[in-house]
């Protein structure tokens, strides 16, 4: 048998490699529909808003609805907790209260902790995360703890004086 | 009849070659202690949770609606539900114990250096396996710490780069823990145990081409190998018979020390429990998770502290034989991990406090520092021992490891 021409083992290297980044790109395209479908399906995007009536939420009253699942806080915020929030301008992820309210006795608010999920519960100057402990002020801005970055505004509006739509 | 019908296979299928390669010529070190039987009891546990599993898997329904009053209905009508609930709940725990004493040997005996790191990884691979099943099994009764459990968990994904808010969004096919992320997890955690059978095969392969480590960390000599049926088989279920009593007087007597109270309250989405903590057996990783107050510092190191392992066959580079036997240097800093371990699952248990935190943070740095600590530790270790003179049988030993790899042994 004759010695392997190196011209032909080329070719024969070309057309693996080819290969291989062929059967490549066919295994990702083939995996792509398996991984799209684990993403939030139709229904799941769908409830996108929450209508909530706020005029039975008294001064100093929380409601907490679901949006998207998620815990929202409504606070009905008393002067004192208005002017306490106005006063300071925030712990490790400094905002101005009058940035995260649209009018200043609602805060509106996503009750997920940015830490680790979870819902912080009422207390301290504001709320204190169960999880680890971190805390929140009158405007869900972290003060203490782990919590990268202050309690998340969800997208609202007010509709009239007495119903807000979130989302 | 029954020769006739082995033949008859034979000449198709290498059934008595097979039995007799692994099993009744399969050379063991004689010298096995009982810390060696660990690994068959994973084995059994494995068996035991895919079987009383599948049995569950009969009445219990993947839907958020569903779930959690299906496992009520499995403990109160469904005949022996009970048993197999508290069988595959008091499992899981066992597992662990189980495989946390197999890993604890291994480091002790350095079972893990040359030539079994592949041993070592691949059961670094089944650990993480097994972590990952436990993980979603826990989410399947719905109650208030298996929802809560999950959403930290899970949370721990927005650490990814870039795109951490929608990699943990399309692990939970929501916005929160919910209804699909159930459904997911159950058609996971039915799956992986299967997968988990694929790397044991692969982990035995391994193992009976390497043979068995033995405590005194040389290879022995063919005399000191005995097959391993009958005598391995006959005490590890030796053994077996005195770790299922111990694991049935849990199963009949404290099921409900393997089960958080706060699971027989259905899962509340808009609600997370007073005091939240994760299963026994993930709490020294927790803890090291909330001693570092930044985030993605947090996420970063707690992997670490579980993948860390994997390089133990390089981080230790003392050549003397038997891991902990007959090296006082590796034995204290193996004797102060395990301590560490015990305070960092404390840590990891009691509500977050300021006291703690620190307690916690040390506990870290000691749990890294050993890692760091260990390749110099151990070379020092190495010379301290020859210059201050070996024992005799020790030096003998490696002698004679030395003359058998000369002599061609593998």
């Amino acid at each position: 048998m004759k010695p392997e021409d190196p011209a032909d083992s080329d070719r024969r290297d070309f057309l693996g490699a080819t290969t291989a980044v062929v059967a490549g790109i066919g295994v990702c395209g083939a995996t792509w529909p398996l991984v799209s479908s684990m993403n939030p399906t139709a229904d799941i995007k769908s409830r996108a808003t929450s209508e909530v009536d706020i005029s039975r939420i008294k001064p100093g009253e929380i409601h907490t609805v679901a949006w998207q699942g998620k815990p929202v806080f409504i606070v009905h915020r008393t002067q004192e907790q208005i002017s306490a929030a106005e006063s300071s301008p925030g712990g490790k992820d400094p905002q101005p209260d009058q940035n995260r309210v649209q009018k200043p006795e609602w805060l509106v608010v996503v009750g997920i902790c940015t830490h680790l999920g979870c819902v912080p519960n009422r207390g301290g100057e504001g709320w204190v995360c169960p999880c680890h402990g971190s805390r929140y002020d009158q405007s869900g801005r972290i003060m203490h703890g782990p919590a990268p970055r202050n309690l998340e505004v969800p997208p609202y509006k007010f509709v009239g004086d007495n119903k807000i739509v979130i989302g | 009849m029954g020769k006739r019908l082995v033949e008859w296979v034979d000449r198709r299928f290498p059934l008595t070659t097979f039995i007799k390669h692994e099993l009744t010529e399969y050379p063991t070190p004689r010298n096995l202690s009982i810390w060696w039987t660990f690994g068959f009891f994973a084995g059994f546990m494995l068996v035991l949770q895919i079987v009383s599993g599948v049995f569950l898997a009969m009445h219990y329904k993947p839907d958020a609606t569903l779930a959690f009053a299906s496992v009520e209905h499995i403990m109160r009508d469904v005949n022996y539900g009970w048993l197999l609930r508290y069988i595959h709940s008091t499992g899981a725990s066992a597992f662990f114990i189980v495989i946390y004493i197999h890993m604890a040997r291994t480091l002790y005996y350095g079972s893990f250096r040359a030539p079994r790191e592949l041993m070592w990884w691949t059961g670094q691979v089944l650990l993480l396996s097994l972590m990952a099943t436990a993980f979603m099994g826990y989410l399947l009764p719905w109650g208030q710490m298996s929802y809560w459990g999950a959403q930290v968990i899970t949370n721990l994904f927005r650490a990814t780069p870039f795109i951490g808010d929608q990699v943990v969004i399309w692990l939970r096919g929501d916005f929160v823990v919910g209804d699909a992320t159930l459904q997911r997890f159950f058609a996971l955690h039915f799956l992986f145990p299967f997968l988990i059978c694929g790397l044991v095969m692969i982990h035995l392969v391994a193992l009976h081409f390497v043979k068995s480590s033995n405590p005194s960390g040389i290879n022995l000599a063919d005399k000191d190998n005995i097959p391993f049926h009958p005598y391995f088989t006959a005490k590890d279920f030796y053994g077996l018979g005195i770790f299922l009593i111990i694991f049935f007087y849990f199963v009949f007597f404290h099921p409900e020390y393997f089960i958080e109270e706060a699971n027989n309250i259905p899962a509340n989405p808009l609600v997370t429990p007073p005091h939240i903590v994760p299963e026994w057996y993930f709490l020294p990783f927790y803890a090291i998770l909330r001693a570092i107050p930044d985030f993605a510092g947090g996420v970063v190191a707690m992997t670490l502290s579980i993948m860390v392992f994997a390089l133990m066959p390089y981080l230790d580079r003392c050549k003397i034989p038997g891991g902990s036997r007959y090296r006082p240097v590796y034995r204290a800093m193996f004797l102060i991990f395990a301590i560490d371990i015990v305070a960092l699952s404390y840590v990891g248990y009691e509500p977050p406090s300021e006291t703690l935190a620190v307690v916690g943070q040390v506990a870290t740095a000691i749990y890294f520092s050993l890692f760091l600590l260990l390749p110099f530790a151990s070379k020092w270790e190495d010379q301290w021992l020859r210059k201050r003179g070996l024992p005799k049988p020790v030096v003998e030993m490696m002698e004679s490891e030395q003359r058998q790899r000369a002599a061609g042994w593998r």
